[in-house]
């Protein structure tokens, strides 16, 4: 199991690595691309733009510039902004993180106990209302954009039923925690449902199927015969094994949420998380910031993936040997 | 367990005799929910293919051209496009709303006086234009490289692998905005490919290429499953070529999961142009498509919400139509294949 383990993190470590390195020629080494250029502006002379050059070291070869990148980010932490010189990128992050951490946690927390409980319900009464009632939820789990559902969300709270059922919303921002936990939980519960509806729909539907193929399993039909009660069967041995998939499915959705994939979320309600510091820097081309919040989200979704993995090999021996 | 209908772990024969395809062509022909959607999403894209139509013969207006100063008529009086703002100070301007008249504005104007309906049907042509044609090319790369990742093992598996997961492990989002944001200045010049920035083809080329390893992974899996069985054997045996036997013996038993995976990737590929779009690193002006009028309609969401709403409803529909049809293609062609979610 322990060299499993280490197997497993060995390899996340040689995806990070290679997202970098990636990450790096997407915006240093694409033909037609030139660095300098972008922050010089578009009309700027050729000596401007020697200059530029010399003073972001781009006139260095490509590894080296990669290495010293890494170095500061890494090494000595003082990595700093192309745009706004003197801004240190790894603070910047840090004060997003708790932002997206707030709003990835709790929608985390809504769209659980809404999507088991419905796709629970769904699976035990099939051929009743539920039934369809969650497939079409759904089904718009995956159809619907979210920055879309965001905005309708906010035309309605904030502007046509503003003054009247939804007087009590907050205008859009972010409040910290620490600063008064009932506006946090104020700011954010719009979108906190926002986003939870739409994963809700998907954790209920996969659950339902889970749940009916577990129902029509042998091991069901053996509680049966020894007279168990059916909500016993349902909840003790149905969908204990139900959940395993849709646990697994959790971790790799919250790693890469935490990691800026509630970006869209972010820009809509106004929250200043790491997404919303991702596409701002991406606007600007921020390429230090860039390779800053893309290696933090990266670093999420290669963790979620190997906690899964880890707790998968756990539950079923099988996988080690793969 | 009387009154439930059983969950068949392989779909019962419809119709023994008939070909695999026929036989699930049978089956979607009897689920009515995807005919049904399936019609809605001809309907859709018959009423986006005649957009010259509506703008020419009914709205009579280029939805591509702003109309700043120009008037139109409701109820019978003329009024301006653009009309002065009653809010605030009153210097800025707010386009006409909804008229419910086809021939003048039927859902209003956007900030530039053009008629938002002609424009939300010019944009469906490339918000679906770009759907079907990255999850064709995305489907067509992934069954290549899943192909020869499966069938040959070894090293080229070890490559191609170890690229999935880096493509995999990067968030899909992020992936597809540092590409457009590079590519959208500069176009793409890579060996005998040229694309100029802001060509349609540039996020076509870009969403197939983030989505090749969600189905590139499963595909593998199914043809390192096919390499063991005996039909394999026995067309090595024959001499058959490597060639031969992927495009002769390995691709048909792969092709009814790439067909299920084509529409369910297309309402994906939309949704994702249309979030790219709508942080305006995807279509780009002056062609339109439902994310960039979510865009424009934001700045006038308090007053005139019909843009956004109007071009949000379009891409939902479209999607709902393209994810229920693509469940039906799945119960008929392989009801056990894991799409969505983990795998």
């Amino acid at each position: 199991m322990i060299g499993y383990i280490l197997r497993r993190f060995g390899a996340a470590v040689l995806v990070l690595f290679a997202i970098s390195v990636l990450v790096f020629l997407i915006f240093f080494a694409t033909p037609g691309v030139d660095p300098a250029a972008r922050i010089a502006g578009k009309n700027a002379d050729p000596a401007t733009l020697e200059q530029v050059r010399a003073s972001f070291g781009f006139d260095q070869p490509l590894p080296v510039q990669y290495l010293m990148m890494m170095k500061h980010l890494f090494v000595s932490h003082d990595l700093t902004s192309f745009v706004n010189r003197g801004t240190l990128v790894i603070p910047q992050i840090m004060d997003a993180v708790p932002v997206t951490l707030s709003l990835v946690v709790g929608a985390a927390v809504i769209w659980m106990v809404l999507g088991v409980a419905m796709g629970t319900l769904a699976g035990a009464m099939r051929g009743t209302l539920v039934d369809p009632l969650v497939m079409l939820l759904g089904v718009f789990g995956v159809s619907l954009p979210v920055y879309w559902l965001g905005e309708v969300v906010n035309l309605v709270t904030q502007k046509e039923l503003h003054d009247s059922v939804f007087s009590w919303v907050p205008p859009l921002g972010y409040v910290p925690l620490s600063q008064s936990p009932g506006q946090w939980a104020l700011h954010l519960l719009l979108p906190w449902l926002t986003l939870a509806l739409l994963y809700a729909g998907i954790y209920a539907r996969l659950l339902r199927g889970e749940l009916i193929q577990a129902l029509n399993e042998d091991y069901v039909r053996t509680a049966r015969a020894k007279g168990l009660s059916e909500r016993r069967i349902l909840i003790r041995h149905a969908l204990r094994c139900s959940l395993i998939p849709i646990v697994s499915l959790f971790g790799l959705d919250f790693g890469a949420l935490v990691g800026g994939a509630a970006l869209l979320t972010e820009v809509v309600f106004g929250l200043p998380g790491v997404g919303k510091l991702t596409y701002q820097a991406l606007q600007n081309l921020d390429l230090p910031v860039i390779m800053g919040t893309v290696l933090y989200a990266a670093f999420f979704v290669v963790l979620a993936n190997a906690v899964v993995d880890v707790l998968y090999a756990r539950l079923d021996p099988r996988v080690r040997r793969a | 367990m009387s009154g439930v209908e059983p969950i068949p772990a392989v779909a019962a024969p419809v119709r023994p005799g008939a070909g695999p395809w026929r036989q699930a062509a049978t089956r979607i022909l009897r689920n009515r929910s995807a005919l049904t959607a399936g019609a809605g999403l001809l309907l859709i894209a018959l009423v986006c293919l005649l957009a010259p139509v509506y703008a020419g013969s009914i709205a009579h207006t280029d939805p591509f051209v702003s109309n700043i100063s120009g008037t139109t008529v409701v109820g019978g009086q003329e009024v301006q496009v653009l009309q002065q703002s009653t809010e605030g100070l009153g210097l800025g301007v707010t386009p006409i709303g909804p008229t419910g008249d086809p021939g003048h504005y039927l859902l209003g104007a956007d900030n530039q006086g053009r008629d938002v309906m002609a424009r939300l049907l010019y944009g469906g042509r490339n918000s679906l234009l770009v759907g079907v044609s990255s999850a064709l090319l995305c489907c067509a790369l992934a069954t290549v490289l899943g192909v020869v990742a499966g069938y040959f093992g070894g090293w080229i598996d070890a490559v191609l692998s170890r690229f999935f997961d880096v493509i995999w492990a990067f968030p899909v989002y992020l992936l597809a905005i540092c590409l457009s944001v590079v590519l959208l200045t500069s176009g793409l010049h890579l060996g005998p490919v040229h694309i100029d920035a802001g060509s349609l083809a540039l996020p076509i080329v870009i969403i197939a290429l983030i989505y090749v390893p969600y189905v590139a992974r499963p595909l593998r899996g199914q043809v390192m499953a096919l390499r063991d069985k005996e039909f394999l054997h026995a067309a090595v045996g024959l001499g058959a070529s490597d060639l031969r036997i992927m495009r002769r013996e390995v691709l048909p038993n792969i092709l009814p999961t790439v067909v299920v995976f084509l529409p369910l990737m297309t309402a994906l590929n939309m949704l994702t142009e249309s979030a790219l779009s709508f942080l305006s690193v995807g279509v780009q002006s002056p062609d339109a498509s439902w994310g960039t009028i979510i865009n424009d309609g934001l700045a006038l969401l308090y007053t005139r919400p019909m843009i956004t709403i109007a071009a949000g409803l379009f891409v939902a529909l479209t999607a709902v139509a393209l994810n229920v049809f693509g469940d039906g293609v799945r119960d008929a062609l392989d009801p056990n294949a894991r799409l969505r979610g983990g795998a």
